[in-house]
């Protein structure tokens, strides 16, 4: 099975600070792949360089072809769904506008109505608040109407940067049930960047550690939770 | 430099003898305007704060020459102070609420004066001394102590002595400290303010210095010209000293001068054309120099003698 | 009491004029947090298009239709040619290329047109409707206003594009991540921008006569009409835009006459931004540092 995604030697650098490297990496189709590390290694970086948010160098290429440094709307366009850091709402609209807008792309307006349907059956409480401002949803509430705006997308891949961020323990149980849910289900493929390396293992495949810029650690998921050493010194727990 | 500017000052000094009168009122003009231009890039280019209104001051200084030298008496002189208190006050007033107003905004509010202005001069209130649309004519005065020196000739001498006067003072406030204390509000105003610089009263104080500048211009103009009318201080006259210190050179005290042999000798060359060209000069010209001349002329000169300085 | 309803329903007319333009700034500072001192001009300079075609012999509705199309194309390239370079420059450097624009728009008008005076018809027929209260065309005004706000209200509420461009607006970062080609939303903003100007020209070129500083004033006014609004706000815009309009004819006819109307415009500038520099409507914006 060829890779999904691949990056080859890729460095980054906000201005004058380099943040990474040179990272290596692969993952495959349908796959839940995690994204650990520090504070601070770069792990949102490499998120950003995939969709063109931050300039890169070196090679990154999606279901084989290459995306480096393409604009961020035209890799939208070819089945990247970025759920950001910070959730990126759009805070102004209600929720189901923002989650229309996750659908903008798509042509075929009988399968977005499906697929607005299909996406309130994993989030209930979405539907209730459709007409509602979406500033004025709760943390949790946020963090689910953007994963849904980016399965709005139909998506072969989507980048998650810190779903945990800021969410009650029970919250983010849930939240990731309903992720393996969508993996399962949709077929869609998921990088997910994590701090909370316990329960990103919990759900991922496979796994892999970014520290200070570089890809130093990768594979199954099930190895990283067994390797004590792994888990103190780059885990932390 | 210091040969540079002696020369340049031999040459104005010789020049209204070997030019035509007409000329020479052209020089004052532009010495005028340099004046008035330094005055705006005090604001704006140093202190970062965009008045698009100034031509408002330059007006108002104006009408101070004209109202006291033909309803009161007063000699053309005499009103070149007056006009700068008032204006220095006017201007620090001004600055006062401007405090508030953070870049566009404060455009917008020095253009809503810039349009407002001429209907302003025109008030039936204030007719008896403004003059109303016609406006105030006033006579150019004689050279004195019977000095062989035509009226064009002295009035130029009279002005070029006040622009030096200007133009060392503002070298001198400029590089020092308060220079800088400017320079570091436009830049970084947070940054200035935890430094310690007071900078509700630097702005302030660049405000009205800077309108007391565009006023003293304003009196000389009236002067040189002789007339004072509503309508030729509109918004178009706040434009045409954006225009001269974008191409002459923001935060450049040299850029004054260039800006100002710009915007009054452009219109006399493009006239010919038509009588809208030279504004549409004016207009490609300053999107030009913002796009690939930011610095302006003077930085442009910069440039070249430092290349040619450089081992 | 009949001279204040006069007055009122006059500043009802040229207060949806005033709203229109007031509408296309705040169009284009939701989009680009930029004021668009050129958007006068703009509007002038459409104007003397539809004026020109009607001269050539083309029917006003025609022409009128025609000018909007060409006033949306030019939107679009001023955007994607002029302003698009300077989109991150300081301040100073967009206040210029601004201020350029307005000139080099007014003097290109200038040089074709000429300076000279002309008239510009009105399409709404000159037997009075309403009496002494309100000119045929007052009343035309008015209605093409109220329609033109309605249909742009139908076009960003429920339409996909309109969406997609009050998104691009509000968070173009996440714009992107959804697809949306955020560049040319802006240029979308300017085209319907240029074309509601367009149309507020058109409607004001009968009442002050067509000449190319007849939108100086108006400018002014649509200010201080999207400032008392709040200037990101549009429902704002349209509500500021009617209220200075009839501010400005009462207070011109009854209090200080009508030499002195433009000062009006400047006091409620001066005032909004020192009182209430969000507006009535608007956000407060907080400027992170």
């Amino acid at each position: 099975m060829s890779a999904l995604l691949e990056l080859a030697g890729v460095r980054a650098a906000y201005g004058a600070t380099r943040v990474l490297h040179g990272i290596d990496f692969a993952m495959e189709e349908r796959s839940i792949t995690a994204l650990l590390g520090a504070n601070g290694a770069g792990k949102t970086t490499t998120l950003r360089a995939i969709c063109g948010m931050v300039r890169s160098e070196g090679a990154i290429r999606f279901a084989g072809e290459p995306i480096q440094n393409r604009k961020t709307e035209d890799i939208a366009r070819m089945g990247i769904a970025h759920v950001p850091d910070g959730r990126g709402t759009f805070l102004h609209l209600t929720t189901e506008e923002n989650l229309r807008l996750g659908a903008y792309v798509r042509k075929d307006r009988a399968a977005v109505a499906r697929d607005l349907e299909r996406v309130y059956g994993y989030f209930p409480r979405l539907k209730e608040r459709s007409h509602q401002q979406a500033g004025t949803l709760s943390g949790g509430e946020q963090q689910m109407l953007a994963v849904s705006r980016a399965l709005m997308l139909a998506p072969k891949l989507m980048l998650l940067d810190e779903p945990s961020f800021g969410l009650a323990p029970l919250v983010v149980r849930e939240l990731f049930h309903i992720l393996r849910a969508i993996n399962q289900e949709e077929r869609v493929s998921m990088l997910l960047v994590e701090q909370n390396a316990a329960m990103a293992l919990d759900l991922a495949d496979q796994a892999c550690v970014i520290e200070t810029g570089r890809m130093v650690l990768s594979g199954t998921a099930a190895e990283l939770k067994r390797d004590d050493a792994v888990r103190r010194s780059y885990l932390g727990y | 430099m210091v040969t540079v500017t002696i020369l340049l000052l031999v040459v104005a000094c010789v020049l209204p003898f070997i030019v035509s009168n007409y000329r020479t009122f052209q020089l004052t003009l532009v010495l005028v305007y340099a004046i008035a231009l330094l005055g705006l890039n005090i604001l704006t280019g140093y202190n970062g704060q965009i008045s698009l209104g100034h031509g408002a001051f330059y007006a108002l200084g104006a009408y101070c020459a004209a109202i006291l030298m033909d309803r009161f008496g007063v000699p053309y002189w005499a009103t070149i102070p007056v006009a700068a208190a008032v204006c220095l006050v006017a201007g620090f007033l001004f600055g006062l609420p401007a405090l508030r107003l953070e870049g566009l905004y404060l455009a917008l509010a020095t253009f809503a004066l810039g349009v407002a202005m001429p209907q302003l001069l025109k008030y039936h209130l204030l007719e008896k001394w403004t003059g109303g649309v016609q406006g105030i004519v006033i006579v150019k005065p004689a050279a004195p102590f019977g000095l062989s020196l035509n009226p064009d000739q002295w009035l130029y001498f009279f002005t070029l002595a006040i622009t030096l006067l200007m133009f060392i003072l503002a070298w001198n406030l400029l590089r020092g400290r308060i220079g800088r204390a400017l320079i570091a509000i436009r830049d970084q105003h947070i940054a200035a303010e935890a430094m310690g610089i007071h900078n509700a009263l630097y702005k302030s104080l660049a405000f009205g210095v800077s309108a007391m500048y565009t006023g003293i211009a304003g009196a000389l103009g009236a002067v040189a010209v002789q007339f004072v009318a509503p309508d030729s201080f509109n918004i178009f006259l706040s434009i045409v000293f954006l225009v001269g210190i974008v191409v002459g050179g923001l935060a450049s005290i040299s850029g004054a001068l260039y800006g100002a042999f710009f915007i009054q000798f452009i219109p006399n060359i493009a006239d010919e054309i038509s009588k809208a060209a030279p504004w549409a000069i004016f207009g490609a010209f300053m999107i030009g120099f913002v796009y690939l001349m930011p610095t302006g002329v003077a930085g442009a000169v910069r440039l070249l003698t430092a290349r040619r300085r450089a081992p | 009491m009949d001279a204040l309803l006069h007055q009122i329903l006059a500043g009802l007319a040229t207060g949806g004029i005033y709203a229109s333009l007031a509408l296309a700034l705040v169009m284009i500072y939701q989009a680009t947090h930029l004021v668009n001192f050129a958007q006068g001009e703009m509007a002038m300079f459409t104007t003397y298009i539809a004026w020109s075609l009607i001269n050539a012999g083309v029917p006003y509705w025609p022409a009128f239709f025609l000018t909007i199309g060409l006033a949306f194309v030019l939107g679009v390239v001023i955007e994607r040619v002029v302003i698009r370079p300077v989109e991150r420059a300081p301040v100073l450097a967009v206040v210029v290329v601004f201020i350029a624009l307005l000139l080099i728009l007014n003097s290109i008008t200038g040089w074709i047109y000429s300076y000279t005076i002309k008239t510009f018809p009105s399409p709404f027929p000159s037997q009075p409707i309403f009496g002494r209260y309100l000119s045929p065309h007052e009343f035309g005004a008015i209605l093409v206003t109220l329609v033109v706000l309605a249909l742009l209200y139908a076009f960003f509420r429920f339409t996909p594009l309109g969406l997609a461009m009050r998104a691009a607006a509000q968070n173009p970062e996440s714009s992107r991540l959804v697809g949306i080609r955020v560049g040319w939303m802006l240029a979308l903003g300017w085209g319907l921008a240029a074309a509601v100007g367009a149309i507020a020209g058109m409607m004001v070129a009968p009442i002050v006569y067509l000449d190319p500083n007849m939108m100086g004033g108006v400018l002014l006014y649509a200010f201080a009409a999207a400032l008392v609004g709040g200037i990101d706000n549009p429902m704002g815009a349209v509500i500021g835009g009617f209220l200075v309009g009839v501010l400005e004819n009462v207070l011109g006819a009854f209090v200080i006459g009508n030499e002195l109307k433009l000062s009006v415009a400047l006091v409620i500038i001066i005032g909004v931004l020192l009182v209430k520099p969000s507006g009535f409507f608007g956000r407060v914006q907080v400027t992170r540092v």
